[in-house]
């Protein structure tokens, strides 16, 4: 393990052990290594003795406040639906949080899925995660036995190979166009602050596919999505995705068919991404998530952009700034109008007055 | 049915139309009354207000075969439940961004804003709607081929 990993592993586990045997926290959310190499596993320490198998390193891939709604509720005292909340503050829970995370948290907390004075934040500044899949790309996907994270490179070991790649060649995309990788809110500091990355252009893979044609971009966006085989891992895996009931499981209106139909998957996909309009914070669980190596994410990041070109706003970065989607401007821009097109009639029309 | 056996002919664009009840309905209504012609391929859906159109109907009627669709509210400022057209705004500008970078053609997704005493400005829209989504064809892109 790299020093910078082991210094942060070690931190965590301390802080995860002090916050647990004082009773401050009820349980701690952070990560641990995985059944898989290059898998890490979220993982709820909730005795003192379990934050010793708390782990940090570069495959920490999961948001993990994708958990939190239901790891807030599951401290609270048991209690009927029809009684009364307990008297006194509810137990609290700690949690790691990158920069897109502590984003997250920041939306759950404007959306009301969890509250700021329940949560203990360790915040971490990211230095990128690494995407498995481009690992296996690297190594021609054989399998992989053990990997050796460095400083700046990861030794990867498999059946009659070993191999050293250069860390930040196989980091995910949304980390490698990240400018914000430092936690907007947090308790605690773990580690260093990382530097802000030069990122020259965020939004360049948006920019590719808008500079096709419309034809074009519908053969782009079926082929990416052609081999979706609709297991709603990226829902699942989405800290923005806590409906009850989502719309793919709606069966009165059915929304989306079921099966694996382009038109169907088209439009679960367009629904899934257009539900995560101004609250998306390109953290890219939803791609690590994915089985089929399908790019989602570029979905999320043009409506992104998109937020950020038309009101300005960025998910998550102000607890005080309203989501865009749930706030107005009275002169907010609306070319995309067909009356722009045909030219509008003075107000109150020329026609006959009824 | 696919692209090819639709002749371009007797093929004629179904484009459906929610009108907010308050006034792009009125609107439609005044048209009738004042005898403005616009093409009759249009089948209104009344709304209680535009802010009621969630993306997932839109794409409901383009799944069921629709080849165009018009949203039309009242004008900012004067939509009934004050603001419900203003939210509405901010998701529209979203939504058909969105589906064109996806690749849905644009002109088949259409908004616009049309007071209860804009009977000639709806005939000009509905009018101008048809010609776009007869330009595109047929909607077959989000439509399943059983
Ligand atoms: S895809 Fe939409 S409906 Fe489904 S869980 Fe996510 S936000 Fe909710
Ligand atoms: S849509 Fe994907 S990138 Fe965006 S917040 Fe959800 S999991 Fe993260
Ligand atoms: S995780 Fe991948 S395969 Fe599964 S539904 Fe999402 S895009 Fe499709
Ligand atoms: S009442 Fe007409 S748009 Fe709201």
């Amino acid at each position: 393990m790299s020093t910078t990993n082991s210094t942060i592993t070690e931190d965590i586990r301390a802080k995860a052990k002090q916050l647990l045997s004082s009773g401050e926290v009820a349980a701690f959310l952070g990560f641990t290594t995985g059944t898989l190499p290059m898998t890490m596993r979220p993982f709820v320490a909730r005795r003192p003795e379990d934050a010793e198998r708390l782990v940090w390193n570069s495959f920490c891939v999961m948001n993990l406040a994708n958990y939190l709604p239901d790891l807030l509720k599951s401290v609270e005292p048991p209690r009927g639906p029809k009684d009364p909340p307990p008297e006194g503050p509810l137990p609290k829970v700690g949690v790691l949080a990158t920069g897109c995370w502590s984003r997250n948290i920041v939306v759950q907390i404007q959306e009301n899925q969890v509250q700021r004075d329940r949560l203990v934040i360790l915040g971490i500044g990211s230095r990128g995660m690494v995407d498995r899949k481009k690992v296996l790309a690297q190594v021609d996907g054989r399998e992989v036995w053990t990997s050796e994270e460095g400083e700046h490179s990861l030794v990867i070991e498999g059946p009659g190979f070993k191999k050293e790649i250069q860390r930040w060649d196989v980091v995910r995309d949304n980390c490698q166009t990240c400018i914000h990788p430092n936690p907007v809110i947090y308790d605690y500091q773990v580690g260093q602050p990382v530097s802000p990355r030069e990122v020259k252009d965020r939004f360049r893979q948006v920019n590719e596919i808008e500079a096709m044609s419309s034809e074009e971009r519908w053969s782009w966006f079926q082929e990416e999505i052609s081999s979706c085989i609709r297991c709603y891992a990226c829902r699942n895996a989405c800290p923005l995705c806590y409906c009850p009931t989502c719309f793919v499981d709606d069966s009165r209106p059915q929304w989306v068919g079921k099966s694996i139909d382009l038109a169907d998957t088209s439009i679960f996909h367009i629904l899934r991404a257009y539900h995560c309009a101004g609250r998306c914070t390109d953290c890219g669980a939803c791609e690590s998530a994915c089985p089929m190596g399908i790019h989602m994410r570029l979905f999320t990041k043009k409506l992104e952009k998109d937020v950020l070109e038309l009101y300005g706003t960025e998910a998550g970065m102000d607890p005080d700034v309203p989501l865009p989607l749930t706030t107005y401007k009275e002169d907010d821009p609306q070319n995309f109008l067909i009356t722009e097109a045909v030219g509008q009639t003075s107000e109150a029309g020329e026609g006959v007055k009824p | 049915m696919d692209k090819t056996s639709v002749q371009k002919k007797e093929w004629e664009p179904k484009i459906i139309a929610f009108l907010c009840n308050w006034c792009s309905y009125a609107g439609a209504d005044l048209a009738g009354v004042s005898r403005f012609q616009y093409p009759p391929n249009i089948r209104v859906v009344r709304v209680p207000c535009s802010g009621r159109m969630s993306p997932n109907i839109l794409l409901d009627a383009l799944k069921a075969g629709a080849d165009g669709v018009l949203v039309s509210g009242c004008h900012p400022g004067d939509c009934h439940y004050i603001s419900g057209n203003l939210f509405a705004r901010r998701r529209f500008a979203i939504f058909k961004s969105l589906i064109e970078f996806l690749g849905i053609e644009p002109g088949r997704l259409n908004f616009s804003w049309i007071s209860a005493a804009e009977g000639e400005q709806f005939a000009k829209v509905v009018k101008e709607v048809t010609e776009r989504v007869r330009a595109l064809g047929p909607a077959r892109r989000l439509v399943k081929e059983i």
